[in-house]
C-alpha cells in the first residue's frame, strides 16, 4: 500500500527548509524503492513546528516537528519500521496537538490537511458545498443569508458583508465587480497568505458566490509582489478552477459567468486601503480616493464593486453551506464568527490560531502561544498592523471583539497579534511608526504625508533630551491633526501606536508618566 | 533611443497585455520580470503604447516600491524591516547585511553581485525575522546565518 506523506509548501514552511526536506525524502524514498506518494499540503499554521512532516496511518496523521534534511534518514526508518512514535522529532497525531484540537476552525477546515491544488481533496472535504447551495438561490437570498451570519470585514474595517453586498445588488450596471483584497500588508498578519498557499479553492468559492449574489462577471485578486509562492498557487487553482467548470461562461451549468483575474501589486502599504486598491489595478499610482462615493456605489472602472478581504470571501462558503444561524453561533455580541487570529514575533508557538470571538489576549499568548520566544516576560503586543495601538501587559485581559477593542482604543484589524519582550524600546517603536507612515503615505493628504515625517523629528528629538515636555505636547498635537485631518485610516490611526507607546511606557520617552495626556 | 534587448521585451509586454484594462501593473511586472528593473529609457515606449503620457507613467513607476529604475545585482536580498521581525531581532541581521555587504538599503555590491533592499512584511511573522533572497523565503534569521548566506551567493556567483 502506498504511503502518504506530507510536506507543506507554505512558504514559511519552505523558509524553514521545507523543499530541502522534501528534496531528500524523494532521494531516499527512491534509493529505497520504498511505495510512497509525497503530498505537498498547506501548512496547519503550527509555524514553530515547521517544516511538520506528516505519515499518514491509520489512526491518523503522524507529525515529525521541525525536520530538515539531516533527519530524513532516521525518519525514514522509523516510519517503516512501523514504529512512528518513537522518533525523536514526534509530536504525536496530528488532530490531538492541543494548540489545534482547541481551536474552532470553519474558514481553515482544510488548511494542511489538503492538496491546495487538489479540487478532488477540495471536494472531499466539504468544497464548493456553498456554492452548490448559492446556485439554488437568487441574489438576494444570498445577501440576506450573509447578513444574517453576522460576517463582518475581516481585513480590519469589520463592516457588515451583507449590507455592502446589498448596497452593490441593487446597483443597476452593466458590469459590477467582485475585488478580493489580498493586499495584507499588515505586520503579524499571514491569514490570507495561508488561505491562498493552502486552500485557494475556498477563496474562488467565496468570490464566485458573491458574483453569484450581486451579479457580476469578473473578478480581480489583487495579490501582494511579496507573495511569490502564493501567486504561483493561485495561478494553478485558477487554471483547475477553469478546467472543471467552476470559473467561466457557465459557472457549474447555471448559464451564469464568472471569472477571476490575478492581478500582482507592486510593494504600496496603502494600496490595502480600498480605494488606492482601486486605483492600483486602474493601472494608475495608489491614490486614495475620497469617499463618497462609495466603492460599492462607484467602484473599478466607475462601477458597483464588492471590495472584500481575503478571509472575508474564504468565510462566506461556509455560511452558504450551513446556514446563518450555524455560523452566528460562534462569537459574542456584534462580534460573530470565528477569526483566524495570528501569533507573531516574539511568541514561542507562532502560528494561526482560528478562534472564535470572545477569546482572550492571554489565553492565546500563554495557552496558545505559551509565552514569548526568548522566555523574557511579555512586554507588550500590537494588535492590527502597523496602525494599531500598543497593549500594555495590563490589558492582557481582553477580549476579542470588535466592540470591547475599539472602547479600549485598540483595534482587532486583521488579527494579527505582535509580541514584544522586555528588551523593546517603544520611543524607537513610536519613531518606527512615523517612519512607516512616511514611507508609505500616498502623500494624497497633508497631514499623513508631512505630519508623519514631522511625527518622526519630533519623536527624535525627544528621544534626544531636547525640550521634552513641548515636544510632547507637539506630538500630541500632531497627532490630533492627523486622526482627524487623514484622508484615510494610514494617517488618521497612526497616531495610535505612536499616543499609545507614548502613554503605556513613558519611561521609554525619558517621560514622567503625569507628563502624559490621555490617549486621544 | 531605447535599447534594441529594452524594446524587444517591452513589445512583448504591451502586445501581451494589449486588452487587458487597467493594464499598466502587469506590463510593468512583465518588463521587470524580464530586465530586473524598469529602464528609463522604456518610460516613452509604454506611454505610447498605452496611449497615457511619459508622466502619467513615471509616476506610477515612482510610486511602487517595487519597481525599480536601476539594474539590481544578480542576487536580489529583500529583508524584511517590520515590526514582529524587529521583535525577534530583524535589526540586526540587517546590521549584520549592511556591514558583511558593505552597502545601504537600496544599493548593490561593487562587482554588482549582490543587491539589498528593505521590505515591509513577507507574510513569516511567526518564524521572524525573515528575507528573501531572489524570491526565494528564509526564515529564523540570525545574525550568523547572514555570514553563510552571503558566501553562499558569493560561491553562486563565483562558480557561474
Amino acid at each position: 500500500m502506498t504511503t502518504k506523506i506530507f510536506i507543506p509548501r507554505d512558504s514559511s514552511a519552505i523558509g524553514l527548509g521545507a523543499n530541502l526536506v522534501a528534496d531528500a525524502l524523494t532521494r531516499v524514498t527512491q534509493s529505497n524503492k520504498a511505495d510512497v506518494q509525497i503530498v505537498r499540503n498547506g501548512s496547519r499554521g503550527l509555524i514553530w513546528m515547521e517544516p511538520l512532516v506528516e505519515v499518514e496511518t491509520e489512526a491518523g496523521r503522524q507529525g515529525y516537528a521541525n525536520v530538515n534534511s539531516n533527519d530524513v534518514d532516521s525518519l525514514f526508518k522509523t516510519m517503516f519500521a512501523g514504529g512512528g512514535d518513537q522518533h525523536e522529532k514526534s509530536v504525536g497525531l496530528v488532530q490531538e496537538i492541543p494548540y489545534l484540537k482547541n481551536q474552532e476552525r470553519l474558514c481553515f477546515a482544510r488548511n494542511g490537511i489538503t492538496d491546495p491544488t487538489s479540487i478532488e481533496d477540495y471536494l472531499g472535504n466539504d468544497g464548493f458545498k456553498g456554492l452548490k447551495a448559492a446556485l439554488s438561490l437568487d441574489g438576494k437570498s444570498i445577501v440576506e443569508i450573509v447578513t444574517q451570519s453576522g460576517l463582518r470585514g475581516r481585513g480590519g474595517a469589520a463592516f457588515p458583508t451583507g449590507i455592502k453586498w446589498n448596497t452593490v445588488l441593487n446597483c443597476p450596471a452593466d458590469q459590477k465587480y467582485i475585488v478580493c483584497n489580498a493586499d495584507e500588508g499588515d505586520s503579524g498578519t499571514f491569514s490570507d497568505r495561508m488561505t491562498i498557499e493552502g486552500d485557494p479553492f475556498v477563496l474562488i468559492e467565496g468570490m464566485t458566490i458573491a458574483a453569484l449574489a450581486v451579479g457580476a462577471a469578473k473578478g480581480y485578486v489583487y495579490l501582494r509582489s511579496e507573495y511569490p509562492h502564493a501567486e504561483e498557487v493561485f495561478t494553478e487553482a485558477l487554471v483547475i478552477a477553469r478546467a472543471h467548470g467552476y470559473l467561466g461562461d457557465n459557472v457549474c451549468g447555471s448559464k451564469r459567468s464568472f471569472d477571476i483575474e490575478l492581478r500582482r501589486a507592486a510593494g504600496a502599504y496603502i494600496c490595502g486601503e480600498e480605494t488606492s486598491l482601486l486605483e492600483s489595478l486602474e493601472g494608475k499610482r495608489g491614490l486614495v480616493r475620497p469617499k463618497p462615493p462609495l466603492p460599492a456605489i462607484s467602484g473599478l472602472f466607475g462601477q458597483p464593486t464588492v471590495v472584500n478581504n481575503v478571509i472575508t470571501f474564504s468565510s462566506v462558503p461556509f455560511i452558504l453551506a450551513n446556514g446563518a444561524s450555524a455560523y452566528k453561533d460562534y462569537g459574542v455580541g456584534r462580534s460573530m464568527g470565528t477569526l483566524p487570529i495570528q501569533l507573531a514575533g516574539n511568541i514561542k508557538c507562532g502560528g494561526l490560531v482560528e478562534k472564535a470571538f470572545g477569546v482572550t489576549l492571554n489565553e492565546l499568548l500563554y495557552d496558545f502561544g505559551g509565552g514569548s520566544a526568548s522566555g523574557k516576560p511579555i512586554r507588550t503586543v500590537q494588535i492590527g498592523g502597523p496602525l494599531g495601538a500598543y497593549i500594555p501587559e495590563k490589558d492582557f485581559d481582553l477580549k476579542f471583539d470588535y466592540e470591547t477593542f475599539a472602547a479600549a482604543g485598540a483595534m482587532i484589524g486583521h488579527g494579527g497579534v505582535v509580541v514584544f519582550d522586555q528588551t523593546v524600546n517603544m520611543a524607537s517603536m513610536a519613531r518606527f511608526a512615523m517612519e512607516f507612515c512616511a514611507i508609505e503615505s500616498c502623500g494624497k493628504c497633508t497631514p499623513c504625508r508631512i505630519g508623519s515625517t514631522r511625527g518622526m523629528e519630533t519623536i527624535d528629538k525627544i528621544i534626544a533630551g531636547e525640550d521634552r515636555s513641548g515636544n510632547t505636547d507637539l506630538i500630541h498635537s500632531l497627532c490630533d491633526t492627523m486622526l482627524h485631518g487623514s484622508l484615510c485610516a494610514l494617517g488618521g490611526m497612526i497616531p495610535f501606536p505612536v499616543l499609545s507607546a507614548m502613554k503605556h511606557f513613558p519611561e521609554d520617552f525619558c517621560l514622567k508618566p503625569d507628563a502624559n495626556k490621555a490617549v486621544a | 533611443m531605447v535599447s534594441t534587448d529594452h524594446e524587444a521585451v517591452v513589445s512583448a509586454a504591451l502586445e501581451k497585455y494589449s486588452s487587458t484594462e487597467g493594464a499598466l501593473l502587469p506590463i510593468l511586472h512583465e518588463i521587470q520580470d524580464a530586465l530586473g528593473y524598469i529602464p528609463p529609457d522604456t518610460i516613452d515606449v509604454i506611454g505610447k503604447g498605452i496611449n497615457r503620457s511619459r508622466a502619467e507613467v513615471h509616476g506610477v513607476v515612482s510610486f511602487y516600491h517595487h519597481f525599480r529604475t536601476h539594474k539590481p545585482g544578480r542576487h536580489i536580498i529583500q529583508v524584511c524591516r517590520s515590526e514582529a521581525c524587529q521583535a525577534v531581532g530583524a535589526l540586526g541581521v540587517i546590521e549584520k547585511l549592511k556591514r558583511t555587504l558593505g552597502i545601504d538599503f537600496h544599493e548593490s555590491t561593487s562587482d554588482g553581485q549582490i543587491t539589498l533592499e528593505p521590505i515591509y512584511c513577507l507574510g513569516h511573522c511567526a518564524c521572524a525575522p525573515a528575507l528573501m533572497v531572489n524570491g526565494e523565503p528564509r526564515a529564523k534569521m540570525t545574525p550568523d546565518l547572514v555570514d553563510s548566506l552571503v558566501n553562499e551567493l558569493r560561491t553562486k556567483s563565483h562558480d557561474d
